[in-house]
């Protein structure tokens, strides 16, 4: 057959034998995840003017853009977004409290499972792809139309399939392997197309790791992006389903003789050889630690749907130990969801970051999307383990966002400037 | 489908939704209202000086970053009647398909229209053609699904008249 995992799935949700790139297809959708632009979407599916939702099951709702509440606008919407839900019975729903991030809720909820067709109303929704699903962002005109038809036509995308090879240095995650790629390929590098992430170092990666490459992917335009469903992906899935998917299965990976818009070998132990940071304003403008040069730091943000999850606390607090946040900076710490909050808790992570003068925000996107909690003045400096750091995007449009991997967003809380998480580290140690 | 106007701003490349539409201004729900912040942080100059019909141009990967409709939502109650770029990130090429805002894929006219020129566009046969300097460009033909969306108002209409009991 010769077909990428994209074409793969679309081909089975469209009701083909095979699709080719550039072929416009009809598919079914299998799930439809929409946060607090949920009520831009409820607004266009009641002007369309049908009475029901297409299949409640698959829709599911989580606020996480501005939880809780933030203002009395916002807490209109969650309140006609709660009644809409109610009256459609829309039971997968995440309310305040319940549920995080909704990538990471989708994940760890096990609502997404390999082959699928996702569609969400966030250009994050790439993240799903670490589940071997074509999961891409939409805006909320077409989420109503989902809503109403369950189906989509989707442009079959071409396929880069990106092989990493080598080994990740010490103090390398996927976060800088990411970052490096993207400043490779730019920021319209992959636009309209699908990729594809294995290699020995990706498939070395937990899930949460994986996660982080599908979601950035998105920065460089990706419509949809895969890591590969081996054992790893199947263990994480067993424990949250209790259904198990044979790895290697031919539904939900590329056929061997798969054709490819472009393959892309990376030597992770040769390019990536320090921590990657984006500098402002753009998610492609990336360099080596070392060649960002003497940067003081106001505010450090570990958190959001790309690193907020356990490792990326747990790493920030391992750098953290034994210091004090520098007095120029304060460290805001934002579990990626409920579920993640508690097990950090247990494990005394939330303790150590505490300890150290970090303040702990409750789940959410927090300041990433420039509403509230840790919003940025004139003139101010962040590095932040979040996605984007357009102009504005944290606060002032005089401000900047400097992107890195959880690590040296600690070590740099620390430091009181951008720093290796090797300083720090061996100041703990002598 | 033809559109008539003046080129009211030309931006550069990979001009991205949070430029477009500023994440602060979300909660904003009324398409219409949006209006109000289009460029509001990075060129607030673009606003007033856009005329009803009046067209944007851009460089590559316009409408790159969020999903936010507000961002082509903006644009569109702003009062400019299509948009000329090298290349639309996806997520914006949909969104804007689905308001019923014409967006049009030609790098020859990207470089070469200027603002202030008045330009004729048949938006289905993808024909730009620059009054102000007699030159015509060709734009990459749109496929059927979108000129339907187009032809339609959005996919709301669209979808409206499709469900109509």
């Amino acid at each position: 057959m010769r077909m990428t995992l994209a074409e793969k799935i679309l081909a089975r949700a469209s009701g083909r034998e095979s699709v080719a790139p550039d072929e416009v297809v009809v598919a079914s959708i299998d799930l439809a995840m929409s946060h607090e632009n949920a009520d831009l979407v409820r607004k266009s599916f009641q002007e369309i003017g049908v009475p029901r939702v297409w299949d409640p099951e698959r829709i599911v709702i989580i606020f996480d853009h501005r939880v809780p509440a933030e203002s009395e606008k916002t807490a209109a919407t969650h309140k006609a977004i709660r009644e809409f839900v109610r009256a459609q019975e829309i039971r997968h729903f995440y309310d305040v409290g319940r549920g995080g991030i909704c990538h990471q809720v989708l994940a760890e909820n096990g609502h997404v499972w390999p082959g699928m067709v996702v569609v969400g109303t966030d250009s994050h929704t790439t993240t799903h792809g670490a589940f071997a699903a074509f999961a891409t962002g939409i805006g909320a005109t077409e989420m109503a139309g989902v809503w109403t038809e369950g189906k989509l036509w989707f442009k079959v995308p071409s396929t880069i399939r990106i092989e990493v090879a080598g080994e990740l240095g010490p103090w390398i995650s996927a976060k800088d392997l990411v970052l490096h790629i993207i400043g490779k390929l730019g920021a319209d590098g992959a636009d309209y197309r699908a990729v594809e992430f294995d290699g020995p170092v990706v498939r070395g990666m937990t899930v949460a790791s994986r996660m982080v490459l599908a979601n950035l992917a998105m920065e460089m335009g990706a419509k949809v992006a895969f890591t590969p469903a081996d054992e790893t992906l199947a263990s994480y899935l067993a424990q949250r389903t209790g259904r198990a998917f044979a790895p290697g299965d031919l539904h939900f990976s590329p056929d061997p003789d798969a054709r490819y818009e472009r393959i892309l070998v990376i030597d992770a132990g040769h390019e990536v050889r320090e921590p990657q940071i984006a500098c402002p304003h753009a998610v492609d403008q990336v360099k080596p630690l070392s060649e960002v040069g003497e940067v003081l730091v106001d505010q450090a943000v570990v958190g959001s749907c790309t690193n907020g999850r356990l490792e990326d606390l747990e790493i920030a607090a391992r750098v953290v130990a034994g210091h004090r946040v520098h007095p120029r900076t304060r460290l805001l710490v934002i579990p990626a969801s409920q579920q993640i909050y508690r097990e950090a808790m247990r494990l005394g992570y939330l303790d150590t970051l505490i300890e150290a003068g970090a303040m702990i925000n409750p789940p959410g996107c927090g300041p990433c999307v420039g509403v509230h909690q840790g919003i940025l003045a004139a003139g101010e400096v962040c590095i932040s383990s979040t996605n984007r750091n357009f102009i504005g995007r944290m606060g002032s449009k005089e401000s900047g966002v400097y992107l890195a991997s959880p690590a040296v967003v600690a070590a740099s809380a620390v430091a009181g400037r951008i720093v290796h998480p090797q300083t720090v580290w061996q100041e703990v140690k002598s | 489908m033809t559109v008539r106007g003046r080129v009211a701003a030309r931006l550069g490349d990979n001009v991205d939704t949070d430029v477009i539409y500023p994440g602060r201004f979300l909660s904003i729900t009324d398409r219409e209202k949006t209006a109000e912040h289009l460029f509001e942080l990075a060129h607030p100059e673009i606003l007033g000086r856009i005329q009803p019909g009046d067209f944007l141009v851009a460089g590559k990967n316009f409408g790159c970053g969020s999903s936010r409709e507000q961002a082509t939502a903006a644009v569109k109650y702003a009062g400019v009647g299509a948009i000329i770029a090298v290349s639309f990130a996806r997520i914006f090429y949909r969104n804007s398909l689905n308001l019923g805002l014409p967006l049009l894929v030609s790098k020859d006219a990207s470089a070469r229209v200027h603002p202030g020129d008045e330009l004729e566009i048949d938006v289905t046969a993808g024909v730009i053609y620059d009054q102000t300097t007699g030159e015509s460009f060709a734009a990459a033909p749109l496929d059927p699904r979108a000129v339907e969306l187009l032809q339609a108002g959005g996919l709301v209409p669209y979808l409206r008249k499709k469900y109509a009991a």
